[in-house]
Order: structure tokens, then C-alpha cells, then sequence
């Protein structure tokens, strides 16, 4: 289990760094081949050619590659400089740039919004956990039933239903029609009542669209989990079918699941930018759609950087839930 | 009963072939009776045991021999009530007949009852003990849930008690394995650990269901012993189920030989080993590798394929295949099915030959060439 551990932890060490430097390698490389002026994209729209110059001096441009990369990589870990003259701007580990168009480094600008997504993405992975895998196990207990049909039916509108369709008429229906909820955020630290209110339309739009994918998942994978001879043995022991279901299958049809858990948050924690549009919240999807329409690319890069770090942090938290649920993994 | 003087055999004749509400609780300790097991499909009504009867006592072994489709494993999982346990879906098997377990009539004594009786009253050894353990659970886990569903006993009694059984399984180091899971488990070891968790709560009866199909054939032999020795110790009766006559030749008292869900031969194992009365056995004994006999070059097959069991032949279910089909009998083979009759002492076969032809061909064309 430790050596499993180890492994693992190094395997995303690894990753780590090869996500850092492919990202180095879209933003920078690139740019460069395709013959675009980076400075002048990363300034933004309207360049004035003197500060164009500046940021090219600031971001080394004019350097070798590999020391362009070498102080990208530095400055996640140890925080960079940039300076032109005596222009000079500290930016401060994890430095994931510096935005020269609002003048402020990428960093706190994410770790702002990032609240905001966690909570999103978190609040919904609870609501289809629980909705998802429940309509999924009935399913799969009553297949061919009323039930199980009109949940799959349900499933796929879930599915295929954008969120920006269900989004707006949950806002139309709940928000503006029968004035349930707010349609407005308020963070966490200033009213949680106010915060849950809030969240609660975002979170059921998000989870519907994923119970419905996880629904399917978990009544295919348990439907196939129930032929198995372990499941028959169980039940020739002379387990409660409760027990049978609830212990023996659920925990082989909650390995598929966790896969896609860990795929699926490490995404949405990447920013809900739908989600987030519709419903007006200030998270990591909405700061990305503001900085495409800006164009101000180092928020965009901070971003990508972001997302793929999740992405790799939850595929971890997965490997390491994976070998406490299934013996078997730990040997590979 | 209803065979006066026969009651008591291990395997007796045709008991009661149609089932009456009234029948009387017999005195066999497991008395099966006019089995069926139908299936509804798309196809049509798959009849996978189709009236089977026989008895069995304590301390006896009765294989149970025939071809994949045969109905046998389906006649193991129809007594342990595994077919209605558990099934999801509109189509459920019908099971209908007796079957009748120390007194009590599984059938129509309702589904916990019997899920009571599961495990402690009559336990089941699975072919292939991979997949047939959990694979997340230790093998000490499965032993110990096994023992605790019926016994009211803490965690750590269950779990001497799981020891205790893997050391009489021969398992070594058995305070060490226990903790181990069944991926860790040379295929052999894993059998055993399933019999030590299908014996945990001393079970009257015992079901192996091909328990040594999935396993080398040096380990086979061990696996077969242990069962033997198990038996004699714990009494109890067992039935095998298996393909394999060797398996029946090494374990079993008596001889059912299942073709089409239904039962064309049965009796004591030398009698059906050595007069065998039905052309179905004949061919089963001459697929048998043997190793003792050296002028056989070539193994003889039967021919033809396993009959649907949607559409059985009418007449008898073997007659498409059968070598003897052209052998006179007023083509009774191909319109009428053969019941079955005794040839010997608790000997019976189905088959529309007269006892002489049978007996003529079996000594002058068959077992001259075994």
C-alpha cells in the first residue's frame, strides 16, 4: 500500500511537470512558431507599441526557449520578477503570471474566484451522488419496470439538455416566476443562508446534467455487477438481498463511479463556465469568459494552468481511493 | 412413501412422478420431487430440468453427471432457491415440484425460510473460486460473514472460528492467510477456502457444483480428497455435480446421469459404471480419457450436439443422436419418451431398447472396446 503510495505520488510529480511545460509550450512555443507577436497578445487589444516592448523585455522573450521555460517553471515554484528599466513587478510564488492589461498578478485573481467554483462543483457532486446513484441501483433492481423507464427517459433529457436550456428555466421557473430562491450570490463568508439560497439552482442545474450521466453509469455497472458468482455466493450464504446489494455490489459498482468522480470534479473545479455564465457567479468560469472576451491572456493561461493542476489532484485523490476499495490495485 | 420397501435408499425409483399437494413429508433427508425449472425467453419456454426426481441420505454422495446444458447445475441452484432469490426483471424462473429437506418442503416454505436454511442447513461449493469469491473481501471477511449471519457470535469468536475452519481445509499458516485476499490464492487454495466457507456452519447438505472443473488436475485429486475426508467427518450429504465421470468415480455413492433436464439413468456408481443401461452413458464412458488402458488410441465422442431445450425431440430426447437409434423397437424412440424402468437392483434407465438388446450390445460392442 505505501509502495502504491509512492508510486503514485511520484507518477504525479511527473505529470506535474509535464502539464507546466505543454502549457509553456501552447502559450509560448506555439505562438512563436505560428509567427504571432506573444508581447503584443499579451498586452491586449490595443497595443501601444511601447508597451509592447516593455512586456517583451519583461517576459524574456527575445531569451533562448529553454530559459523562457526554465523562469515560467521558477515562478510557479519560487515567484519571478518581471522588469524593464526600472519599471519593476514582483510576482510572488505561485507566480501563474501576470496580467499587464489590469495590472495585477494571475494568482489572487483565481484564488478569489476559486471559492466559488469549489463550492459549485462540490455542492452538485453531492445532490447527483446521492440522486444519481439512487435512481441508477432502483433501476437496475426493477429493470423493465415503469420506474426504471421513465428514469432512463428522465437520464437522457438530462443528458442531452444543455445546461444553458435548464439553467434558464430553473432561473425562469424558481428565481423569477415563483420567487423561491435569489438569483443572486453572496459569499459564503458574508451569509450562509444567503450563500445556500443562492447555490441551491446552480447546484440542481449542474447535478442533473451529471446524475443523469452517473445514473446510466451506475445502473449499467450494477446490472452487470448482479451476474456475477461472487453476488451468487453471497446469496447462497444466506445474506439478506439488502445485504447483498447494499454491501457486495455496491461496493464493486462504486469503483466505475469514483473514475468518473474524480474525472468529472477535477474538470468542474477547472471552472463551470456554463453554469457559472448563466447563473451569474463569480468563479473560475466566468473570470476565463471574461478574460476570452478581454483577451487578456495570462489570466486565460492561469486558468488552463488551474484546471489541468485539479484535474491531476483528483485523479490522485482517486488512485488512492481506488486501492483502499479494490485489494487488487495496490499490487500494480 | 410411495415405493413401500424402498424407502431409505440413497437413490431410489421414480418417486411420486406427479406432484400432489397431499404427498406425506418423507422420510429421505432430501427427497426432490417431479423438479422442474422452466425459464420464459423470447424464444420460448426453456425447459432446463424438466421432472427430476431422486432422494439422497446423510453420509451418502450422489454425482450428478451430464453435458454443459444438461440441467445440472440448474437442479443445484433450483434446491438451494437460487433462481427466485435475487432475480430483477419481469422474467422470472418457474420452479415448480418438491423438494423436500429434512421435513421441511423448500418450494412452498417461503423465500427467508429458505434463505435461513441457505448457507447453514445446505451450503454450495461454486466451479470457479476466483470469481466466485469477492474480490475486495479477505478471505477471512467472507468466512467470518458467512458464520456470523447465522450464529449470533462477536467478530472475534467468527473469526477463530474462520481460522480454525481454513485449518482443516489445509490451508497453511492459516492466523496468516486469513487476512489475505482471494487474487492472493493459488487457484487450489482458493477452492479450499471456499469449502472452509461453505462448511463454517456444518451444513447437512453439501452442493459442489464442478469443484474442481477450474483447477489443475494435480490439484484436483487433493480437492476431491478433502471433500471425502470433510464428508465422512461431517456426515453430511453431498452432491456433485460435474461432466467429469473420474469425479464421480472418486466420490460418489450413487449415479444420476441428466440429459435434456431430465433424468435417462441413475443407481449405484459401480452398477452404472460397470452394466450401464442407457447408449447415453455408454457414450459419456467412452469420451472418458482413461490412462490405464493403453489399446485405446482414440477417444469416442458423442456425436451431434446438446438438444434444445425449447423444443425437445419428441419421443426420446436422445434418439437424434443415439447409435442405436435404428435398433428395432416399433419406433417408439421417436414418438413416445421412454420412463424409466428398472434394469437393476436400484438400477433405472429410460430407454425403449428391451433389456436384452441393451444388455447384448453392452457386453459384445461397447465394453470390449473401454
Amino acid at each position: 500500500m505505501l509502495a502504491y503510495l509512492i508510486r503514485r505520488l511520484f507518477a504525479a510529480a511527473v505529470m506535474l511537470v509535464v502539464i507546466i511545460m505543454v502549457v509553456f509550450g501552447i502559450f509560448f512555443l506555439v505562438p512563436k512558431w505560428a509567427g504571432v507577436d506573444i508581447a503584443a497578445s499579451f498586452v491586449g487589444k490595443q497595443a501601444d507599441p511601447a508597451a509592447v516592448e516593455a512586456v517583451r523585455e519583461k517576459l524574456g522573450l527575445s531569451d533562448p526557449v529553454h530559459l523562457q521555460a526554465w523562469e515560467f517553471f521558477k515562478g510557479i515554484f519560487a515567484g519571478r520578477t518581471f522588469a524593464t528599466g526600472g519599471d519593476v513587478v514582483h510576482c510572488s510564488a505561485p507566480c501563474f503570471g501576470y496580467s499587464f492589461k489590469s495590472e495585477q498578478a494571475v494568482w489572487p485573481v483565481l484564488t478569489d474566484r476559486f471559492p466559488v467554483t469549489l463550492g459549485l462543483a462540490l455542492g452538485a457532486a453531492v445532490l447527483w451522488l446521492v440522486f444519481g446513484v439512487a435512481a441508477g441501483v432502483l433501476s437496475a433492481l426493477k429493470r423493465g419496470s415503469l420506474w426504471d423507464r421513465s428514469a432512463m427517459v428522465v437520464a437522457l433529457a438530462g443528458v442531452s439538455l444543455p445546461i444553458y436550456f435548464t439553467g434558464m428555466l430553473s432561473l425562469a421557473t424558481f428565481a423569477f416566476g415563483l420567487k423561491w430562491f435569489d438569483a443572486q450570490y453572496v459569499p459564503l463568508g458574508q451569509s450562509l443562508g444567503g450563500w445556500f439560497g443562492g447555490m441551491i439552482l446552480p447546484w440542481i442545474t449542474l447535478a442533473f446534467l451529471y446524475a443523469a450521466m452517473y445514473a446510466r453509469i451506475t445502473r449499467a455497472t450494477m446490472m452487470e455487477v448482479l451476474g456475477e458468482d461472487y453476488i451468487r455466493t453471497a446469496r447462497a450464504k444466506g445474506l439478506r438481498e439488502r445485504t447483498v446489494i447494499g454491501k457486495h455490489a455496491m461496493r464493486s459498482t462504486m469503483t466505475p463511479i469514483l473514475t468518473m468522480l474524480g474525472m468529472d470534479l477535477g474538470a468542474l473545479i477547472g471552472g463551470a463556465i456554463l453554469t457559472e455564465s448563466t447563473f451569474n457567479l463569480p468563479g473560475l468560469g466566468q473570470a476565463v469568459l471574461n478574460a476570452i472576451r478581454n483577451q487578456d491572456l495570462p489570466i486565460i493561461l492561469g486558468v488552463v494552468l488551474i484546471t489541468s493542476l485539479s484535474v491531476l489532484l483528483a485523479n490522485l485523490v482517486v488512485d488512492v481511493l481506488y486501492a483502499v476499495i479494490d485489494p487488487r490495485v495496490r499490487l500494480t | 412413501m410411495t415405493e413401500p420397501g424402498r424407502s431409505g435408499a440413497p437413490v431410489d425409483g421414480p418417486a411420486a412422478a406427479s406432484p400432489s399437494a397431499a404427498s406425506p413429508a418423507p422420510s429421505a433427508f432430501l427427497d426432490v420431487r417431479d423438479l422442474r425449472v422452466h425459464f420464459p425467453t423470447d424464444d420460448g419456454l426453456v425447459k432446463s430440468v424438466d421432472g427430476l426426481s431422486f432422494r439422497l441420505e446423510r453420509g451418502r454422495t450422489l454425482g450428478i453427471v451430464g453435458e454443459s446444458g444438461s440441467g445440472k447445475s440448474v437442479t443445484s441452484l433450483g434446491i438451494m432457491g437460487l433462481h427466485t432469490a435475487g432475480r430483477y426483471g419481469r422474467r422470472k424462473a418457474r420452479v415448480s415440484g418438491e423438494i423436500w429437506l429434512n421435513g421441511t418442503e423448500l418450494l412452498s416454505v417461503g423465500a427467508d425460510h429458505v434463505r435461513k436454511l441457505r448457507g447453514r442447513e445446505m451450503a454450495m461449493i461454486f466451479q470457479d473460486p476466483l470469481s466466485a469469491l469477492h474480490p475486495y473481501y479477505t478471505i477471512g471477511e467472507q468466512i467470518v460473514e458467512a458464520y456470523r449471519i447465522h450464529h449470533d457470535v462477536g467478530k472475534k469468536a467468527a473469526r477463530k472460528r474462520a481460522i480454525e475452519m481454513l485449518d482443516r481445509v489445509g490451508i497453511p499458516q492459516p492466523d496468516k492467510r486469513v487476512d489475505n485476499y482471494p487474487h492472493e490464492f493459488s487457484g487450489g487454495m482458493r477452492q479450499r477456502a471456499m469449502i472452509a466457507m461453505s462448511l463454517v456452519n456444518n451444513p447437512e447438505l453439501l452442493i459442489a457444483d464442478e469443484p474442481t472443473t477450474a483447477l489443475d488436475v494435480t490439484v484436483q485429486a487433493q480437492i476431491l480428497d478433502l471433500i471425502r475426508d470433510l464428508q465422512e467427518e461431517f456426515g453430511s450429504a453431498v452432491i456433485v455435480i460435474t461432466h467429469d465421470l473420474g469425479v464421480v468415480a472418486e466420490l460418489a455413492d450413487d449415479i444420476l446421469v441428466m440429459y435434456g433436464g431430465r433424468c435417462i439413468e441413475r443407481g449405484p456408481a459401480e452398477q452404472v459404471f460397470h452394466e450401464p443401461r442407457h447408449p447415453y452413458t455408454w457414450g459419456l464412458l467412452g469420451s472418458m480419457p482413461r490412462l490405464d488402458r493403453e489399446q485405446q488410441d482414440r477417444l469416442v465422442p458423442v456425436k451431434g450436439s446438446p438438444p434444445s431445450l425449447i423444443n425437445l425431440p419428441s419421443g426420446c430426447a436422445f434418439n437424434p443422436r443415439c447409435p442405436y437409434a435404428d435398433v428395432p423397437k416399433d419406433d417408439l424412440s421417436r414418438t413416445v419418451r421412454p420412463e424409466l424402468t428398472e434394469v437393476g437392483d436400484r438400477h433405472w434407465a429410460a430407454c425403449h431398447m428391451t433389456q436384452e438388446q441393451r444388455e447384448r450390445i453392452w457386453t459384445e460392442e461397447i465394453a470390449p472396446r473401454l
